[in-house]
């Protein structure tokens, strides 16, 4: 149920942060207007609640209260910070693209030309002039009072181009660094349009530097991907302890087209991730998984709406969540086969591991058909670990944190697993074994 | 993978254009004046008798709807209901003072006569056997049938209720609600409004402040009720709503098995039925609920119909107590309804079988609520959804467990199957875990149901798709097997319909 608010105290606040901050956001032709109409569809809701269906077990107004004002462009310190930030972040091997504080740090970032490989500042590219980039970058549906926010507020971001036939010899490695030292608001948006007959693979990761803490990451990701093209893309959210990371991302498939994505969760202190990926060619096939770690007071969301619009694609989502402490962890799936998507095989599972008992885990799992020719499946379990494999271990001489411990990374690795790149597949064990090892 | 032909043939057979039930019974019939004001719920009050407690309650009820706003959050679509346009009280005009089932007017005796309900005691002997017709004309097998105690509901009076006198030498209490608020005042008071209160939503309110009539049924403690209890609902009169108001009170021990029935008139308006059902279950007890629900669905062009906008909800009250939900779902223009158990008692279980098939224009959106309170308390949901023509088709349940519900359990499957490309099916499952030992699986497929008492099928021959339906039969045979109305016979035939290809 859409609940139709009056401005709330957060929502004139922002539209006076909004005022204040015009200097500093791009506003290239019709970039003003586009900016003016996101906010305006913002303020018409403000924050999410838990009224509205879709925010339903994250409630903004609870959880973050109020959105923080822009944080200023970095200086020389903040980037200083962020380069330290960088060594623990960087992933040997990748081609790297930081942003720190929401701007593009070339002198960071490793922009050297690469046949068939386009990469540009999004501020650079919306002043830039072309209008049809213009939009597309604009194209995310305001509906979504985050989107919107994103959309109104953005100052900066990567736009990839990759052109037909292109296969990248590194992954590209998008860095996200929170370096200011005020509590701030960072909002990005990147743009990745991968041609046909071409393959990359992408990486974004969400970190801090040291003075940062209570910092908020709003992002938004748009892929284009054309016929024949395989991407893979793994993110990572390790945000401060107190940070809150809300990200959007728009997914679009050519023909024979192959997205595989993964995501692991175990930063920030709220945090969301709502992806839409939706089919516009046939014979097409997506492959997301995730992976929440949560603890102490965490609360974190994914919300992923698969849209199958045509027919002959296959979808699979795979989910896990570990939870100790009180932490709250949220899925919600929902895969929507139109009435010509006739021969649809998808399938969704999420499953939820309570280590505690105040923990909490929300999973929906929701399936909405119109055509009669299909196989759809969805899946939904939460419980403890077994205590009789648990037993089994600890009778082998096992301590229970370790039997426990190995428990958990069999528990996840069904979600790790897909990942195709082996190194990328061993940063997303260790990652998992990292927060094992900070539970003992 | 699309539907097998039998399914096909079979949801055909029960397709909007076959309703049976459309024939209107002429006779007449005194009413509220149009529309819903104090004065209407005063009115209703009057024509019951009721105290002044009751009354208030209502009053209280309907004040407080004034101040509400209609649920949109459902997946279904209708015009805006004009609740002034509404007659809210409708009873056949008595001819006098009736003092045995023979006096009912012979008009009404006929329509129930039609719809295969006896009302006549003698009719209902024990042993004496009857060949239901079933839907696809064949004869069914004969069938011994047990005794049974119906309350026929009226439009919005109960016009008989038979064996009451056999139940009372047992204790078991069962009459028209209206009747148990005069009588059993004490009763009432305690329980009426404490699992679905008087705030609780939009249709409840307006249920609890116009509410006509219904069953009571009260068991008392360590008591078998001797019989199946069941009422029957016939909306009849144009323009009119139905509220009815059922509440069932198993006491500590007991146990009750209770089947309600309903059909309408073939109409081109939309008629509203919001009814309340309230269950309660002390320790130990146990409470089996069925519903075979066939108000008329409207036409093949979506003209006309009944919304049946319905609150049900069981309070596992005690310690060890049970309530099943079973229903077959295959009238109405629009369903809105989820039978719902509130698990507080310690291992306490509940459980509910759904089979919901929309044709036409029909619009379903159903489920269940489990809510897990009480330590070790286990509940288990097999939904079947299938939706035909260009109906729409949703599943929409709740699992929840407390921080408290240490121990708690639930299974769902919930499968749903379309039968061509302009209909719609959804799931819309809510699964929250708040403590770490309560375990939930939420199924996709059939063939997951358990797969070795499946194997062990498949093994001795039958087919994949035979043991499925042997299987799932076998949970709610238990439930349909002792009713011998006719429209059980067909209810247990859908039961056992082919999901082959259906989707999670």
């Amino acid at each position: 149920m859409n609940v139709a608010l009056a401005k709330t105290d957060t929502g004139r606040a922002l539209s006076d942060a909004f005022a204040a901050a015009r200097e500093r956001l791009p506003a290239a032709g019709r970039v003003a207007d586009l900016r003016q109409q996101a906010l305006d569809a913002y303020e018409r809701t403000g924050l999410p609640h838990r009224r509205i269906e879709d925010w339903k077990y994250t409630d903004l107004r609870v959880l973050i209260r109020e959105v923080l004002p822009l944080a200023p462009a970095p200086d020389a310190a903040a980037l200083k910070r962020a380069e330290a930030a960088l060594k623990a972040a960087a992933i040997e091997g990748t081609r790297r693209l930081v942003l720190v504080d929401g701007a593009f740090a070339p002198d960071l970032s490793d922009i050297d030309a690469e046949k068939g490989l386009s990469i540009r500042p999004l501020r650079e590219a919306l002043d830039g002039g072309d209008s049809a980039l213009q939009v597309q970058l604009f194209a995310l549906d305001n509906a979504n009072p985050m989107v919107a926010l994103n959309s109104a507020m953005l100052t900066d971001g990567v736009v990839i181009e990759i052109a037909d036939g292109a296969v990248l010899s590194q992954p590209l490695h998008i860095v996200h660094i929170a370096a200011g030292a005020a509590a701030s608001s960072i909002f990005t948006r990147s743009l990745l349009r991968l041609g046909k007959n071409a393959a990359a693979t992408l990486v974004e990761s969400y970190v801090a530097a040291d003075a940062a803490m209570k910092y908020q990451a709003h992002d938004s990701l748009v892929i284009a991907i054309g016929d024949n093209s395989r991407l893979d893309h793994v993110r990572l959210v390790e945000d401060a302890a107190e940070a809150v990371n809300i990200s959007s991302s728009v997914v679009s498939l050519g023909a024979h087209a192959h997205f595989n994505t993964f995501g692991l969760t175990s930063g920030a202190a709220v945090s969301r991730y709502q992806a839409t990926i939706a089919f516009a060619g046939e014979n097409s096939r997506v492959e997301t998984n995730g992976v929440n770690l949560l603890k102490g007071r965490q609360h974190a969301d994914t919300t992923l709406l698969m849209d199958h619009a045509v027919p002959h694609c296959a979808s699979r989502e795979v989910f896990r969540a570990v939870l100790d402490d009180s932490a709250h962890s949220v899925f919600q799936g929902r895969i929507i086969v139109r009435p010509d998507a006739q021969k649809t095989d998808a399938k969704m599972m999420t499953r939820a591991l309570l280590l505690s008992d105040d923990a909490e885990a929300d999973n929906k799992p929701e399936l909405e058909i119109f055509a009669d020719d299909v196989t759809c499946g969805h899946g939904a379990t939460s419980g403890a670990l077994d205590d009789s494999l648990l037993f089994y271990l600890r009778a082998r001489g096992l301590p229970e944190k370790e039997a426990q411990a190995l428990l958990i990374q069999a528990f996840v690795g069904e979600a790790i697993e897909s990942i195709a790149n082996d190194a990328l597949r061993d940063l997303a064990t260790s990652a998992a074994e990292r927060w094992l090892r900070t539970r003992s | 993978m699309p539907a097998v032909q039998e399914t096909v043939d079979r949801v055909r057979r029960i397709d909007v254009d076959q309703y049976r039930y459309g024939f209107e019974t002429v006779i007449e019939s005194e009413k509220a004046p149009k529309g819903l004001s104090e004065d209407t719920v005063r009115f209703i009050s009057a024509k019951k008798n009721e105290p002044a407690w009751m009354l208030e309650w209502r009053l209280e009820a309907y004040r407080r709807w004034l101040t509400m706003t209609e649920p949109t959050w459902a997946r279904v679509d209708y015009p805006k209901i004009d609740y002034q346009d509404l007659y809210y009280y409708s009873a056949p005009k008595p001819k006098k003072q009736l003092s045995s089932i023979d006096e009912i007017d012979p008009e009404i005796l006929k329509t129930y006569e039609k719809l295969g309900i006896p009302l006549r005691e003698v009719a209902v002997l024990e042993g004496v056997v009857t060949k239901p017709v079933s839907d696809d004309g064949e004869e069914g097998a004969a069938a011994p049938r047990s005794k049974i105690a119906v309350d026929a509901v009226f439009d919005s009076v109960s016009v008989a209720t038979t064996f009451q006198k056999e139940l009372k030498q047992a204790g078991v209490i069962f009459m028209p609600i209206s009747e148990a608020i005069r009588e059993h005042p004490e009763l009432v008071q305690k329980y009426l409004g404490s699992v679905v209160p008087t705030s609780d939503n939009y249709f409840a309110t307006l249920n609890s402040a116009v509410f006509s009539d219904g069953s009571f049924v009260y068991v008392p403690p360590g008591v078998r009720c001797p019989m199946e209890l069941s009422t029957y609902f016939r909306i009849n009169e144009r323009n009119t709503g139905q509220f009815e108001r059922t509440l069932i009170i198993a006491d500590k021990g007991s146990y009750v098995s209770y089947l309600e029935g309903c059909t309408a008139p073939q109409r081109d308006e939309n008629q509203l039925h919001a009814a309340v059902v309230e269950l309660v279950t002390h320790d130990d007890a146990e409470i089996k609920y069925s519903t075979v629900q066939n108000w008329y669905p409207g036409n093949s062009e979506g003209v006309g119909g009944i919304y049946n906008f319905v609150t049900k909800r069981g309070d596992c009250r005690g310690k060890n107590s049970k309530i099943s939900w079973t229903q077959v779902e295959t009238g109405s223009a629009i369903t809105w309804k989820y039978p719902s158990c509130i698990l507080r008692g310690d291992n306490s279980r509940g459980e509910f079988y759904s089979i919901a098939i929309s044709n036409g224009f029909q619009q379903v959106d159903s489920g269940t609520k489990m809510i897990h309170l009480g330590k070790n308390t286990t509940s288990r949901i097999i939904s079947k959804g299938i939706a035909a023509g260009k109906s729409q088709n949703t599943y929409r349940g709740l699992v929840t467990a407390h921080r408290k519900a240490t121990g708690a359990r639930n299974y769902t499957a919930c499968d749903s199957l379309l039968i061509g490309d302009k209909c719609g099916a959804h799931t819309v499952p809510y699964v929250e875990a708040k403590n770490s030992s309560a375990t939930f699986e939420h199924e996709a497929t059939t063939s997951k149901i358990s797969e070795d008492v499946l194997f062990y099928c498949i093994q001795r021959g039958l087919s994949q798709e035979e043991a499925v339906g042997l299987v799932v039969n076998g949970f709610v045979k238990d439930v349909l097997q002792q009713l011998p109305m006719e429209f059980a016979v067909e209810a247990q035939k859908l039961i056992s319909i082919s999901l082959e290809g259906s989707v999670g």
